[in-house]
């Protein structure tokens, strides 16, 4: 089986990625030997509606290293590049370490965690 | 501003041709060309990037596979120069020509009811030919204001630069909706508009700080007030207060936004 390919966000335009841990990362990335893609900013990508999101939301599972996994699955969404939330695992390097972090990169097999409904009830789903 | 550009893509290429990266070159230019906002395929096949970067070895760039390709030297000195030219070459973004600070919908939570859209004076929402609720103008949101979001009754707006939950994604709790709603709750008993609030308590905040003598006084009196007035109206930053327009303008606003809310939410013909 194919390891799920991955993306890594260097979440370039703030400080909400804590530098020691997305450095850490991307250094054992680069160490590793895998392959993946690396974005200066998820966000940008997605506020530019970047082609490269659609390739990697259709191109199969996919792990990502970036934020809260509901902000990974609404800025793909609005660049028109739903994710495929049965193929997907997003790894928040906001509050993970990087040991785990990194090993959940690479662990070829997949975990989804992306928020597939609303995780409290909608106000017009209880009514 | 233009948001209708790709950024640049390159390849971190090490196959054929090249020599491998030590550890440290391959962590050191993958920092260098993130920080100037490529996208960057690490990986044995390039696959369709068309622009690739490498150690080269002997003429490997001029022949073969790579002659079809824009090949750039990881040499640091040249790196950042030959990257801003290939940018320019295919027409990529530009690094940082762009706004880290704009609204993004969960729509698994959204119930279309442009609170939003009616409370926000910039006109950053709008709806799409269904009447669906849709962010519009990303550029006219104002940097570090996540006000939108606190209005909203479902926190169903995410700022992802935000610095706390659940504005920057986080998961969604009970506690967080109650918040939410007793605030939509507090601007109704204010009279239901928030900015005419705001601007009268900055304008008598000016009117009295004119009549203090000490400018420096006056001054740290007037950061002060502003802070707190910043912690009152939901993280507002003081300079998006400082700079909210005139009441006519602001009333002007506020009723174009509600006739475009008024318009989505009522019935279809």
């Amino acid at each position: 089986m194919a390891h799920p390919r991955i993306l890594y966000c260097h979440c370039q335009y703030a400080q909400v990625l804590p530098k020691e841990v997305k450095e850490e990362v991307l250094k054992k990335l680069c160490a590793s030997g895998v392959d993946f893609e690396a974005v200066a900013d998820l966000c940008e990508l997605s506020a530019r509606r970047d082609p490269l999101l659609k390739e990697l939301s259709e191109g199969g599972p996919l792990k990502i290293a970036a934020c809260f996994p509901r902000a990974v699955k609404w800025l793909f969404a609005a660049a028109g590049a739903p994710l495929d939330a049965s193929n997907t695992q997003v790894t928040n390097l906001r509050v993970e370490h990087v040991e785990p972090a990194f090993a959940a990169l690479l662990d070829p097999s997949l975990s989804p965690n992306l928020p597939a409904v609303a995780t409290t009830t909608p106000s017009h789903v209880a009514h | 501003m233009s948001l209708t550009e790709s950024t640049l893509r390159v390849a971190l290429y090490e196959g054929p041709g090249t020599r491998a990266l030590s550890q440290e070159t391959r962590f050191e230019t993958l920092k260098q060309l993130l920080s100037q906002g490529c996208s960057v395929r690490r990986a044995a096949d390039p696959g369709d990037v068309s622009v690739w970067i490498g150690d080269w070895a002997g003429d490997f760039e001029e022949q073969g596979e790579a002659a079809a390709h824009t090949c750039i030297s990881v040499a640091p000195e040249h790196l950042p120069e030959a990257v801003e030219a290939s940018r320019k070459s295919v027409a990529a973004a530009p690094a940082g020509q762009w706004k880290p600070w704009f609204p993004v919908i969960d729509y698994d939570r959204c119930t279309n009811c442009m609170q939003c859209l009616s409370f926000c004076l910039f006109g950053v929402y709008g709806v799409d030919g269904d009447r669906k609720l849709q962010v519009q103008n990303q550029d006219n949101c104002k940097t570090n204001c996540p006000a939108c979001s606190r209005v909203c009754p479902e926190a169903a707006i995410l700022f992802p630069k935000y610095k706390a939950g659940p504005i920057n994604g986080d998961v969604v709790s009970d506690a967080d909706l109650q918040r939410e709603k007793m605030k939509v709750d507090i601007s109704a008993l204010l009279g239901g508009d928030v900015y005419s609030l705001l601007r009268e308590r900055t304008a008598k905040a000016q009117s009295r700080f004119s009549k203090e003598r000490d400018a420096d006084k006056a001054l740290a009196e007037r950061q002060k007030c502003l802070t707190k007035l910043a912690a009152l109206s939901a993280d507002i930053p003081p300079e998006v207060l400082a700079s909210l327009p005139s009441p006519d303008e602001i009333a002007r606003r506020a009723a174009e936004a509600a006739a475009k809310a008024q318009a989505a939410l009522a019935p279809k013909d």
